[in-house]
């Protein structure tokens, strides 16, 4: 009886696996006989009073209403361990927002600002809730490379498009010469710089301006220090120097000494550890303590170099590598903004100044995909606004020369827009010095 | 673990029984694993030693050709930093185990109460460093945040057995291991809410403490760490093997219900238990900053976990196994990674130090089910 059982439930799952197959390539088909036609009308449809606009209506369109907003989403990390990287980018959206103004007289809508938690899952969740709006035209976001990896899928398969101020991971888009990475998606893009220009600025940096041949790297696991580690090593040895060691810790781990040994059997000269906190806070107060590692220079990079870690006493002397933010008198093409006024507006809205360095790659992006919603949108004759999806694509692959706050801005063929410009500063130490020490530049980098 | 369990009523076995009994698949099964792990050990450890011998022993790189090996003071700097790490997890493992003898549950915030002392250390240590009392009276200002530190965390500890523990004393040991769970959760938001998410940090300690001690090689923060643990553990073992107080713990240790009708006022002496297991944990919250010097709510979460571990390791319920259990786990997750697993070639070994922590429970477990100090305990006191 329950070998009868048995194969009964068999055969019932076989079933339920071929309805779900059958199922799918049903649901499949439905999805794109419906887009299809209906992007196709779009444009002829309203005829005459339709102004030029860019996109062919491939990804569909998304009307707003008359007395209605034009809808983006901003995600960020801003709770948790990171929350200091985080929010300054989450500002910055809705200040540039406010600073631009009307589209085609539609107001923006920011809607509630969503939370990646610098994780895998935080960013999964938080694109489940975006892409469940299908009014909702782009993203801004997310702050770390981790999010990022499981929420671009997601959002750029809806049709929306995905601006990060803040991820770095070379894997979400190329490798600069031509080879998407791999977890590269179209429709994603970037202001902020891909690692592999900050892993060859520090590597120059150690080799050539200290003199050193031997250098040793940790990771957390995470995709953002795993990618810039290795593009550490991989442009240290390109240089020629030797990599004696290439190690990972956990990031609750509070007790390095362990992996400090490991490190130290190499005796490098330089450690590289582009961590987070507070595992960072472990790495710089025990490596002195470690046979073979008291006289190795410390680097780390932009994932610590905020004024929280730059003020702690075991932190004084350290190297960060981080975005250029000598911004001078860059300004935005799209508000006239310069950093100074964006700075004033800060630290008159919120009593203090950012704590981390990617509130101005968080603006450009925010303002390009505005440019990029109004080049793409006309208005009907009905006073309805009508935004073709694939028309901020084609806006956002086309920039060229645009000029924001970081600097000139070009994208390329897979989304990094960045202006690339990398720093590396020297934590001069002490809590007085530590927002000095983010400008106390000693070596810069230009590709 | 249980598979020797006589019927209730039964003679309690002797070790012997054991092996007179026909052995069942499980027994197979646990033994080619017992056989497995003591090889894995044994290799590791073999090609560890022809490593340190000759790096060109054929025997040292046989699976790891990138192996280095490490110098001897590389090697102590890692079993005195598990020593160090473990003397924690054995004081944290000591609130878990008087209240499990006591009570006979396993109180899953006790993590957070070590977690709560830290926090209440990182509070008074920056007061007393912003008066400058700090730097210019380390050793005064220690003894301080030690006082006020421990006095915090048992408060915690005893508030949290009245308010969460008490009202469930009747009912059955799984209805006070989730609510401890609960208050486990309670505490570390309690500590987002008040403090912040961000990680905080303890003021910088004087050199002495930083520097090596010359003699010895060791950072004066590991030797404080180890000897204030020592000397925690003697008082200990005096005050419950010594005092009447003491003696009124192991009595309701033993049977709540005789220790009552011999005039023992059960439920004090169940808040002492709290109270002493909160101190040992804000002791342990002290080192914890003097050692790492940086604190955030989750903090009491895996050390707790781990001092857990240690208490199981050592024998629920025995204090001394509470802290060789932490002893051991903490000089292995930290001398284990690059001993066992990097001369056999796994990748990214020092991620892997959790794994071994508890690879350590299991593999105690597996040999001594009852922990290395345990007792066997007769069945109808098992459940």
């Amino acid at each position: 009886m329950n070998k009868k059982l048995l194969t009964l439930l068999a055969a019932l799952f076989a079933l339920s696996l071929l309805a779900a197959a059958c199922g799918d390539d049903g649901d499949g088909e439905a999805t794109d006989t419906t887009t299809a036609p209906a992007a196709t009308e779009a444009p002829d449809e309203p005829g005459d009073e339709m102004m030029d606009h860019l996109g062919d209506g491939s990804l569909g369109a998304v009307t707003v209403e008359a007395g209605g907003a034009v809808q983006i989403r901003s995600l960020n990390a801003i709770t948790g361990d990171v929350a200091f990287f985080g929010l300054p980018l989450e500002r910055a959206v809705i200040l540039a927002i406010e600073d631009y103004g009307q589209i085609h007289g539609f107001d923006v809508d920011l809607g509630t600002t969503l939370d990646d938690l610098c994780s895998n899952d935080g960013g999964q969740a938080a694109a489940q809730i975006v892409v469940a709006d299908e009014d909702v035209l782009g993203v801004i976001g997310t702050s770390c490379s981790g999010a990022a990896v499981a929420a671009a899928p997601l959002i750029t398969d809806a049709g929306m498009v995905m601006i990060s101020g803040g991820n770095t991971s070379p894997a979400l888009t190329s490798d600069l010469a031509g080879t998407p990475g791999e977890n590269y998606n179209v429709g994603y893009y970037r202001t902020a710089h891909n690692d592999l220009f900050q892993g060859a600025a520090v590597a120059k940096f150690v080799f050539g301006e200290l003199g050193f041949t031997t250098a040793a790297a940790i990771h957390d696991g995470d995709p953002y220090t795993q990618g810039l580690a290795q593009a550490f090593a991989d442009a240290f040895e390109a240089e020629g120097g030797t990599i004696t060691g290439f190690s990972a810790v956990n990031k609750e781990d509070t007790d390095m000494v362990p992996v400090l040994t490991e490190i130290a059997a190499g005796g490098p000269e330089a450690l590289f550890f582009p961590i987070f906190q507070p595992a960072g806070d472990f790495v710089a107060d025990q490596a002195p303590g470690v046979s073979g590692l008291e006289n190795t220079v410390l680097l780390a990079a932009d994932g610590l170099l905020n004024t929280n870690y730059l003020a702690l006493p075991q932190t004084a002397g350290m190297y960060f590598s981080g975005p250029d933010s000598r911004f001078g008198e860059n300004v935005n093409q799209s508000t006239g903004k310069t950093a100074q006024d964006f700075l004033a507006a800060y630290e008159e809205r919120w009593g203090e100044a950012p704590a981390a360095p990617f509130w101005a790659h968080g603006y450009d992006a925010t303002t390009m995909l505005l440019d990029a919603i109004a080049a793409a949108s006309y208005v009907d004759a009905d006073g309805n606004l009508n935004v073709d999806r694939q028309g901020i694509r084609d806006y956002l692959n086309s920039i060229e020369g645009f000029s924001g706050l970081i600097g000139t801005i070009n994208c390329d063929d897979f989304g990094d827009c960045g202006a690339a410009r990398i720093t590396v500063v020297q934590n001069i130490g002490g809590e007085e010095n530590a927002v000095a020490s983010m400008d106390n530049v000693v070596f810069s980098f230009v590709p | 673990m249980d598979e020797g369990a006589p019927p209730s009523g039964a003679p309690r076995p002797r070790p012997r029984a054991r092996l007179l009994r026909p052995r069942t698949r499980v027994d197979w099964f646990l033994t080619v694993i017992r056989v497995a792990v003591l090889i894995v050990l044994a290799v590791g450890f073999t090609a560890f030693i022809a490593q340190e011998i000759n790096p060109d022993n054929p025997f040292a790189r046989w699976a790891n050709p990138d192996a280095t090996g490490l110098t001897g003071a590389q090697f102590r700097g890692l079993v005195i930093s598990g020593i160090a790490q473990g003397s924690m997890y054995g004081l944290i493992a000591l609130g878990y185990s008087m209240v499990y003898g006591v009570l006979g549950f396993i109180n899953f915030a006790h993590g957070e109460v070590f977690m709560v002392g830290a926090m209440t250390g990182m509070i008074t240590s920056n007061k007393l460093a912003d008066a400058g009392l700090w730097e210019s009276n380390f050793i005064g200002s220690l003894v301080f945040i030690v006082v006020v530190s421990i006095i915090v965390s048992s408060l915690t500890a005893v508030v949290m057995e009245r308010v969460a523990y008490r009202p469930l004393r009747g009912a059955p040991r799984l209805i006070p291991l989730i609510t401890s769970i609960g208050v486990s959760f309670f505490l570390q938001n309690a500590s987002v809410v008040l403090l912040g998410p961000a990680s905080k940090s303890y003021p910088n300690v004087p050199d002495w403490v930083k520097a090596k001690h010359t003699f010895l090689q060791i950072e004066g923060a590991k030797i404080l760490v180890i000897v204030v643990a020592a000397l925690s553990m003697a008082a200990l073992w005096y005050y419950v093997d010594r005092t009447k107080t003491g003696k009124a713990m192991r009595a309701v240790a033993e049977d709540a219900e005789i220790a009552s009708l011999m005039g023992i006022d059960v439920n004090r002496t169940i808040v002492r238990v709290f109270a002493v297991g909160g101190a040992f944990a804000g002791m342990a919250g002290i080192l914890w900053g003097i050692l790492f010097r940086s604190v955030i709510h989750t903090t009491g979460f895996l050390p707790g976990i781990k001092a857990f571990s240690a208490a199981v390791v050592g024998g629920i319920g025995h204090l001394g196994g509470a802290m060789a259990g932490g002893l051991s786990i903490g000089v292995a997750e930290s001398v284990g990674p690059l001993l066992i697993l990097e001369p056999l070639g796994v990748s990214g070994v020092s991620q892997l130090r959790d794994a071994i922590a508890f690879a350590v429970l299991i593999g105690v477990l597996l040999l001594r089910p009852a922990g290395i100090f345990g007792e066997r305990l007769p069945a109808e006191d098992r459940t």
